[in-house]
């Protein structure tokens, strides 16, 4: 056999383990029903704020910096509590989506990454032609 | 209807060049093909003329689109939507460039930009090369330009166009009915720029990326040329200098928003394998790869195949990475993608009219590039090199496949997601890459092409290797690295990849001076090579060793097995208050804002505690842009030549707008009497006259009635003494409260109610007293990673220049 083809299978070798390692804790999107279903696990959910709340995020810097809490729905009308134990995202109030990656442990919903959170503005780096246009109609 | 006050000249101007640049790259391309595929010597060559003649004439417009969409910000046209929607009268001239590259129209621009100027360079230096190359740079510039037409085909858009006027973008608004709409207030200023993007990086980072993106089409154009005109080998030393061109633009466009990143974003670094990051690390990756299959290709005629094929990749996942970054199709993975603009199409078949004719041409003439039967030597360069660019290949796969997820789900309706640890995820696998890339890198020049004297290899390379190993060995012993949050498997894998590099690092400075006799004109490769270990000597060190310094040691969560991870990154500090931050003390000592409020920025003072250094630190807020309400924070670091403190704020009570609401409630008291208040209860002690205390002194000649409270807060044994007082001068009452910061508390004296008992006032707000919750991150060793990369490029550009000498 030639090097190279021994070469090329140690190379296959190592493309199969990668893949491997990367199917052993993939996570999948989940609603947050399912998600429940799957407590313990860690799953990626897309929701939203949910604004039945009167103050959907709760952050007292002063009192404790590193925990946030918020309230959350999913495109299913599924409810569920976050804690996110980090600063309270800069322009959370204002997302249109929060893609959330964490785990539910009983009724709440677990963050323990920072980057376990992705929040959706519908401004971010690029002018949202409706907030635009509102700016325009205002004054 | 006739408008006041419009400029519309310049858009004319701009529409015309638009239209005329189409067209001219496309005659371009069609006399170029013609020129390549024509028998006739003369007949190719006036083909040729034309095609030089209208590449000018996109040269040409493309500039003055250029110019004119400068001119129209810089102007501040706000009846144009560019300028209107990406810029603002407060900008610096710098940042008015920053507005160019701010959507999707200015950066293809500035892309179509620097491919015409790397085609004027072709057109000059290409010689046979020009037609062919030429043909693929002029239907890069068709495509490129059809970016920017704004037509609709029936329902079909085509392009965005820069020139669109804001009345045109937003057509239903009554406003627009009015003739002299540009006079009302809100025309008067433009929508501005996105405040993050108001950094000096900002201002040079895009240009140099897009000319990293704009050459990889120079590699890619010779390949495609040669496997055209069944000409396959005679391009590649021509194109080497392009090549090492294009990795040193790219690399430091990459590491140039790595820079960004790190200083004005909040993640707490400068790499996140973000899938906007990641698009544009896997064409350099391959582009690197391809450059030394080149390499190989030059000295021995091995590689041709892979160098093809590499050279190929690199250019289609640049345009891959395109399409990653601005259809919206991220949006669930990336924090930067731009957002949808319905353009999907249009970016996709971007991709697809250079990937589906490339790859078939690829394929087709496949068995006729020339491939030598005779395997490579084990004792060879060339076949040691072979294998790190062939590693380079599958590392850039681990990167590219999971960061299309995304996509893969949007076409075969599955949804994967990366796991937990997304940046474990990528790391686990580059450490390996890393290790390997080390040791290659070091011993692989030791080797010479076809064959190398075993015995003569292993004596040069035993003092290299002996000197790394103690120096390494030094890191792992005494540098402390102790990362072990993903198991001990993978903290032996930093140790070997710290090893790795540093091996690297010794040997290519050792072959300069052993192999190369100190001859540093050729020494290109081996600063490069070294540059690239000591940035992985500073990546793995600077991650590995990444430290926060707020830990939060008051906060309630910190207990229970997974403490570690819960809730201890930020500390809460009060104005004025010296706060306990491990190593040191941090006191937020004041605040000040700039530009009309624009900025808030937070004075932190930090001292250590053995007294052995302290300074400020001045992270600060930047309001938001473009009508949005709040703020983005703004990291700040002390730069130390070994480390990096970095620091941002999470929140500050300067970012609630309004007034504190909060109000004093009355209560009567008598002496010894209990006040229960929210997080514990306080005791009058004892109320009298010019009773002096730690706050204040008074004489015989003050009258002040001061009352002495204990507060006893649920949370903490240690007891609290508060002393508000009323003090009567000039016949007037007046009510000094005192504050207990860290219970949110005030209290005052109101007066005397009756006889025993007083009237206090009792407030609860957690806006008495300015707060900033602050993160404090400590990076060692990142200066490695800049110099490193500063170090690598150089090497590129020294290979650069030998090898455009040795053409």
């Amino acid at each position: 056999m030639k090097k190279t083809h021994i070469a090329l299978l140690v190379c296959i070798a190592a493309v199969i383990m990668v893949l491997l390692s990367f199917m052993g804790d993939l996570s999948t999107y989940e609603t947050l029903a399912s998600a429940r279903q799957k407590e313990g696990k860690t799953v990626t959910v897309i929701a939203q704020l949910d604004k039945s709340y009167e103050k959907p995020i709760e952050y007292d810097a002063a009192k404790n910096p590193n925990l946030t809490q918020f309230y959350v729905t999913d495109s299913l009308g599924n409810k569920a509590k976050v804690m996110y134990y980090f600063e309270k995202p800069m322009d959370m109030e204002k997302s249109a989506r929060i893609v959330l990656k964490g785990k539910m442990k009983g009724d709440v919903f677990e963050i323990t990454q920072k980057d376990g959170i992705l929040i959706k503005c519908p401004s971010k780096y690029k002018g949202d032609p409706k907030a635009a246009s509102n700016n325009l109609s205002q004054n | 209807m006739k408008y006041i006050g419009e400029h519309l000249l310049p858009g004319q101007f701009g529409q015309f060049f638009l239209v005329l640049s189409l067209v001219a790259s496309l005659v371009a391309m069609i006399a170029y093909f013609k020129s390549t595929n024509s028998r006739d010597l003369a007949t190719a060559e006036s083909w040729k003329k034309i095609g030089r003649f209208s590449f000018g004439i996109d040269i040409f417009s493309v500039f003055a689109i250029f110019g004119i969409i400068f001119f129209i910000i810089s102007n501040h046209y706000f009846e144009y939507y560019y300028s209107w929607n990406h810029s603002d009268k407060s900008l610096e001239p710098k940042f008015l460039l920053s507005s160019i590259w701010e959507g999707q129209e200015g950066s293809f621009l500035l892309w179509a930009f620097w491919q015409a100027v790397l085609g004027l360079i072709l057109m000059k230096t290409a010689k046979k090369w020009e037609a062919p190359v030429m043909t693929v740079m002029s239907f890069a510039q068709v495509t490129l330009a059809t970016m920017l037409l704004g037509l609709y085909i029936f329902d079909l858009k085509i392009g965005n166009n820069p020139f669109m006027l804001t009345r045109h973008a937003f057509q239903d608004l009554p406003v627009f009915n009015r003739a002299d709409y540009l006079s009302l207030p809100r025309f008067q200023d433009g929508n501005g720029l996105n405040q993050l993007l108001q950094n000096y990086w900002m201002v040079i980072h895009p240009p140099i990326l897009f000319l990293g993106f704009a050459s990889t089409i120079v590699p890619f154009a010779y390949a495609v040329a040669g496997l055209w005109k069944k000409d396959y080998s005679s391009w590649s030393k021509d194109l080497l200098p392009w090549s090492l061109f294009s990795a040193a633009i790219l690399g430091l466009g990459i590491m140039m928003g790595a820079k960004w990143a790190y200083e004005s974003l909040n993640f707490g670094g400068y790499w996140a394998w973000d899938p906007v990051e990641n698009a544009s690390l896997v064409p350099w990756l391959l582009l690197v790869a391809g450059i030394h299959t080149n390499i190989i290709f030059n000295s021995t005629g091995h590689s041709l195949r892979a160098t093809y094929l590499f050279y190929i990749l690199s250019f289609l996942l640049v345009l891959y990475s395109t399409y990653l970054t601005r259809s919206g199709d991220l949006q669930e993975t990336s924090v930067h993608a731009f957002v949808n603009e319905g353009m999907n199409w249009q970016l996709r078949a971007f991709v697809f009219v250079f990937l589906v004719p490339s790859l078939i041409l690829f394929a087709i003439r496949f068995k006729g590039i020339p491939n030598i039967q005779k395997e490579e030597n084990t004792w060879s360069r060339e076949f040691w090199m072979f294998i790190g660019s062939l590693v380079l290949f599958l590392s850039s796969l681990a990167i590219i496949v999971p960061t299309s997820f995304p996509i893969f789900n949007k076409v075969f309706g599955t949804n994967l997601a990366i796991g937990a640890e997304p940046e474990f995820a990528y790391n686990r696998i580059q450490v390996f890459v890393a290790i390997i890339i080390g040791i290659l890198t070091a011993v692989t020049q030791y080797l010479k092409y076809k064959n190398t004297g075993k015995e003569q290899v292993r004596k040069k390379l035993l003092l290299p290797t002996v000197i790394s190993l103690a120096i390494s060995a030094a890191i792992s012993i005494f540098g402390g690295i102790t990362y072990d949050k993903f198991g001990i498997g993978f903290l032996i894998a930093i140790h070997v990849a710290i090893f790795a590099s540093v091996y690297s690092v010794v040997a290519n400075a050792g072959y300069i001076w052993s192999g190369l006799n100190g001859k540093l004109k050729a020494a290109g490769a081996s600063v490069g090579h070294m540059g690239f270990a000591l940035f992985l000597i500073g990546v793995l060190i600077s991650s590995a060793k990444k430290e926060v310094l707020s830990i939060n040691y008051l906060n309630p969560l910190n207990f229970g097995s997974d403490a570690k991870e819960k809730g201890v990154e930020n500390l809460t500090l009060f104005q004025g208050v010296k706060t306990d931050m491990g190593k040191y003390w941090a006191t937020y000592v004041r605040d000040t804002s700039a530009e009309n409020g624009k900025y808030m920025y937070f004075h932190i003072l930090m001292e250590r505690k053995d007294n052995k250094d302290s300074f400020v630190l001045y992270p600060d807020l930047i309001k938001n842009t473009k009508g949005q309400e709040g703020f983005s924070n703004n990291p700040d670091s002390r730069h130390y030549l070994h480390k990096d403190i970095f620091s941002y704020i999470s929140y500050a009570d300067k970012m609630q707008e309004g007034e504190d609401t909060a109000q004093y409630k009355s209560i009567n008291v008598n002496a010894k009497d209990t006040l229960f208040y929210s997080a514990g209860f306080m005791i009058l002690d004892s109320v009298g006259l010019n009773l002096s205390n730690d706050r204040a002194q008074f004489t015989r000649n003050d009258t002040a009635v001061v009352a002495r409270l204990t507060v006893v807060p649920f949370n903490s044994k240690k007891k609290i003494v508060a002393h508000p007082y009323l003090l009567i001068k000039n016949n007037e009452i007046i009510q000094v409260p005192d504050t207990i910061i860290s219970q949110g508390l005030a209290v005052k004296l109101n007066r005397l109610s009756d006889g025993k008992r007083f009237e206090m006032g009792v407030k609860e707000s957690n806006r008495l007293t300015p707060f900033v919750a602050l993160k404090v991150l400590q990076f060692p060793m990142i200066n490695l990673v800049w110099i490193g990369t500063v170090i690598m490029i150089f090497g590129f550009v020294m290979s650069m220049f030998r090898r455009i000498k040795l053409l």
